[in-house]
């Protein structure tokens, strides 16, 4: 009787908290068209410095008729998982091409490219084992850290001192339980760029930590991949280094290979283990065949015209360099980084006040013709939330009178918004 | 268990469902199977160990070989020794579409299933029970593909931006409008992948101070999900309304588990149909609980969209109720619409705070054009907005082919779990050898069929599954179940032992899913 009261009383929250209207977040741009060099959003035209297109290939003619092709081969979706009838001819030729364009043995490919770092970092780090990864991580790091239920250690941003010293501890920690120790792996998890604050990071000495404290990198490559290096291989090309030292190196087709999903690439050793084991790969239908296409002609393309690397790098200083000494507004990233970040100098107070006057300069941009956007997150849930910052991304097909109009604007914008 | 169940009010229809026990000789058959493999595959590593046998594994760097070694031994055991014999029954390559016939690359190994090396023959014409292919849209002509191609040649490919920067084309705005008003609910959202969905949009709903309750046998991408968000996860037994009440009483009773404090929210995870076993979820039972102790239900139609219900609009419609009491429906269109992404529908506020809250709005590339458009075109075409009756007379053909192709496999002696309605058939294997002799005889007929084992089965419970596909002529089915005859008879797979017996109005206990009825 008593409990049937109970039940009577119990009321629960409602299943969602109620969303502001106004809330910055609610209202998408809408995009008409393709989100190209030339887009429309809201209605009016502007220059895209928005979309992560770094290699302009998202319009490219040989790209779209090699998926036509495949369109007209296999339909659109895959129908199924890669155990059960869900592999066609096209994935194994795209792992192939990657494996071999990034010199290692293999490599594998998810359809979804959150969830290729969310789904490899739990395959191989379980409960008790110890992972060091940097403060400034992308969230699908963190989730895919969270998942796995490791020890995470966070060190301070590029900073090898820091992380010296977490690896220290630990090795004091081993000697008083040595057969502990012998079980439980050790992860280093850093990103070539990072996409929340445009740094590189120093990869030579973090080898050299790696075989003094006998830890194991995971690299994450989103932004690096086909744009460091002589031929686009990424930040292990950029330094010079031997890719085997590397254990598995992640990255997402969705910035210059502009197309959709994400793969992994490393030894044989490594990379056939998530075959079994990757739950975005044994659990979720493959990448749609016109997709892998689309990647593997665009691969075709990096590979005929190594020059367009140079060519993205020089874009990237130009702009780097016209960017600086905006009143208000400080730029954030390596100067041949192609997706930076510009933060206010000082700061209003609140976060929200800040995210505000962002939007003020980025609506005076987006109404002279410069679409920008303002770098999202999920501010509870990040771990270290960056500042408030304007994204802006580099892309090859942008002009030279393209790259100075924006900066000129910014500069305009700055002065009218923050004085 | 066979039972028939009216059940007065709740259902409208009848709810067959039958998960007939292992028969006892069998199931000690299986475990000696199992043992012998076991007691050969530690003999095998230990020749592997002396060096007796070759090791073909890929092995760790020199350079590496102080670290702490990255995968225990113990844990490959199952890999190494019993999953590399049938391995030839997974990852089949094909290349075609993926409709009811589909041409397979030839690959043959030359030592025991390590590697593989592909002929450059193509068998052609395999009839396809593998491909989750239900309502046959996996075509390579026709108007979804047409219009897919016009969408590729103006948008592109690919996207390069999340949905909260730059990557909210009008594209995905028509097709969440589209989505919202076939489900018959206030709006929707898409997602770029189906796994994604889940695992990215609990931990958004749900967070530390609440309860979910989930099913036995819910999907990786739900269980992932559930764990991610932090709250407190309680299992119910699958389908089982007695074990899910008992939870909901005393989770309101006796509040969290040390502090006694009252739960914030209490979350029901269930799906549509389990793809494991062909069982539909009891939902108007499911409904009525939820009303009565103040939850929230979380319904995962990844099966069951596009396949249940008189004119395909899920597993809600087939029981005849309201899609207002489902608080989230949740389903992919992987399956059904052959395409790939996920939705997420359910009255506006839910859906406003998913587009500001979810992790794949803000952090994850919006769908791909060309896919969203063949989804808005098969989703018209099952309303019937296209103009033509297609849509309908798939849905019709679906259910036809269901009852037909279950119905013969009960005559003929095999053991079928699941619900008579379910496009989803598994046929029972038990014993590990039978798992690959069936794939590789079916295939030598022609026949693709799917296998599983552990670990997505139970141990002794491995079996395979056959999706049924409205593309699917009763000439196919004919031949389909003239081979599978042959087959079982080959390999003695015609396990069971009863005849239907329909039990009226049996009360509910918990009881009845022990005994046997014969």
């Amino acid at each position: 009787q008593e409990k049937e009261e109970l039940i009577e009383e119990w009321q629960p929250e409602p299943l969602v908290p109620p969303v502001p209207k106004d809330h910055p977040a609610l209202n998408y741009n809408i995009v008409s068209g393709p989100p190209t060099h030339i887009i429309t959003v809201n209605g009016k035209e502007c220059i895209n410095f928005a979309s992560f297109n770094f290699l302009g290939l998202l319009n490219n003619e040989k790209v779209k008729s090699a998926a036509q092709a495949s369109l007209k081969k296999y339909g659109v979706g895959t129908c199924g998982p890669r155990g059960f009838y869900g592999t066609f001819d096209v994935h194994l030729e795209l792992e192939e091409r990657l494996a071999k364009f990034m010199r290692t043995e293999e490599a594998i490919i998810y359809s979804y490219g959150f969830a290729t770092i969310a789904s490899a970092i739990p395959a191989y780090s379980k409960r008790g084992d110890i992972v060091f990864v940097d403060e400034a991580a992308c969230f699908a790091i963190q989730k895919g850290l969270q998942a796995s239920r490791s020890n995470i250690k966070l060190f301070k941003h590029n900073d090898m001192a820091d992380l010296e010293r977490l690896l220290k501890e630990q090795e004091t920690e081993d000697q008083k339980n040595p057969r502990k120790a012998r079980v439980t792996r050790r992860f280093i998890v850093v990103e070539g760029l990072y996409m929340n604050t445009g740094d590189i990071c120093p990869l030579p000495e973090l080898i050299k930590l790696k075989y003094k404290y006998k830890v194991r990198i995971f690299l994450e490559e989103s932004l690096s991949f086909g744009v460091l290096g002589e031929h686009g291989r990424g930040i292990t090309e950029h330094f010079g280094i031997n890719i085997d030292d590397i254990d598995l190196i992640s990255a997402n087709m969705e910035n210059s290979l502009a197309s959709i999903g994400g793969f992994c690439c490393g030894r044989s050793f490594i990379i056939d283990h998530q075959r079994l084991s990757g739950q975005g790969y044994c659990f979720s239908a493959s990448l749609p065949p016109l997709l892998a296409a689309a990647a593997i002609e665009a691969l075709n393309i990096m590979e005929d015209n190594p020059d367009i690397f140079q060519t993205l790098r020089a874009k990237c200083e130009r702009i780097h360099k016209a960017l600086q000494g905006i009143s208000g507004l400080r730029v954030v990233g390596e100067s041949f980084s192609p997706a930076l970040h510009l933060q206010l100098e000082e700061s209003c107070g609140s976060r929200e006040n800040d995210v505000k006057l962002l939007k003020r300069v980025v609506d005076y941009c987006m109404n002279s013709g410069i679409a920008l956007t303002q770098a999202r997150y999920l501010e509870k849930e990040e771990k270290c939330l960056p500042p408030p910052s304007i994204r802006v991304v580099i892309t090859v097909e942008q002009t030279e009178q393209e790259l100075d109009k924006a900066a000129t604007l910014l500069k305009e914008a700055a002065q009218s918004v923050l004085n | 268990i066979n039972h028939i169940v009216h059940n007065g009010g709740l259902y409208k229809r009848p709810f067959n469902e039958a998960f007939e026990e292992t028969p006892m000789l069998v199931a000690v058959l299986t475990y000696v199977g199992y043992g012998v493999l076991t007691l050969f595959g530690y003999l095998r590593d230990f020749m592997r160990q002396w060096k007796i046998e070759k090791c073909q594994n890929a092995t760790e760097r020199e350079e590496q070989k102080d670290f702490v070694p990255l995968y225990q031994d113990f844990e490959n055991f199952y890999n190494r020794n019993l999953y590399m014999r049938i391995r030839d029954s997974w990852n089949r390559p094909i290349c075609s579409v993926p409709g009811a016939k589909v041409d397979m690359m030839e690959r043959v190994s030359h030592d025991y299933n390590w590697t593989f090396t592909y002929t450059g023959r193509v068998i052609k014409d395999i009839i396809n029970m593998g491909s989750y292919n239900y309502l046959g849209f996996a075509q390579k002509a026709g108007a979804c593909q047409e219009a897919a191609a016009k969408v590729l040649s103006q948008y592109g490919a690919g996207v390069c931006s999340t949905r909260q920067e730059m990557g909210n084309l009008d594209k995905h705005e028509e097709l969440e409008k589209l989505v919202a008003r076939f489900l018959g609910v206030e709006s929707a959202m898409a997602y770029g992948m189906g796994f994604a969905t889940n695992s990215m949009n609990i931990p958004a709903l749900v967070g530390k101070g609440c309860l979910i309750l989930s099913d036995e046998l819910n999907h990786a991408s739900l269980v992932l999900g559930a764990r991610l968000s932090g709250a407190t996860i309680r299992i119910f037994k699958h389908n089982n309304m007695q074990s899910l009440e008992k939870l909901l009483k005393d989770a309101i009773v006796h509040g969290q588990p040390r502090t006694r404090r009252p739960w914030k929210k209490i979350l029901i995870l269930v799906e549509g149909i389990y793809s494991m076993e062909g069982s539909i979820v009891r939902l108007p039972e499911v409904i009525a609980l939820k009303k009565k102790y103040k939850s929230y239900l979380y319904l995962d139609e990844a099966h069951s969209i596009g396949a249940l219900g008189p004119s395909g609009r899920g597993v809600v419609e087939y029981f005849g109720l309201s899609p207002e009491d489902v608080d989230v429906m949740m389903g992919t269109f992987t399956k059904s619409f052959g395409a790939a992404g996920g939705y997420i529908a359910g009255k506006k506020e839910l859906i406003d705070y998913l587009r500001t809250y979810s992790h794949s709005a803000v952090y994850a590339t919006s769908m791909s054009p060309p896919v969203v458009e063949q989804i808005i075109t098969s989703v018209k075409c099952i309303m019937g907005e296209d103009g033509t009756t297609v849509g309908r007379a798939r849905v019709q053909q679906l259910a036809e082919n269901t009852r037909y192709f279950r119905r013969r496999l009960k005559e003929m002696g095999f053991i079928i779990y699941g619900n008579e309605d379910s496009p989803v058939v598994p046929l029972m294997l038990y014993m590990p050898a039978k798992i690959g002799a069936f794939g590789r005889e079916m295939l030598k007929r022609n026949i693709g069929v799917v296998v599983v084992g552990f670990p997505a089965t139970p141990i002794i419970e491995s079996r395979a599954r056959f999706c049924l596909s409205a593309a699917h002529t009763k000439e196919m089915l004919d031949t389909a179940l003239k081979e599978i005859n042959e087959v079982g008879d080959l390999l003695q797979l015609k396990y069971s032992r009863r005849r239907l017996v329909p039990l009226l109005d049996r009360p509910f206990d918990e009881t009845t899913y022990e005994e046997t009825e014969d």
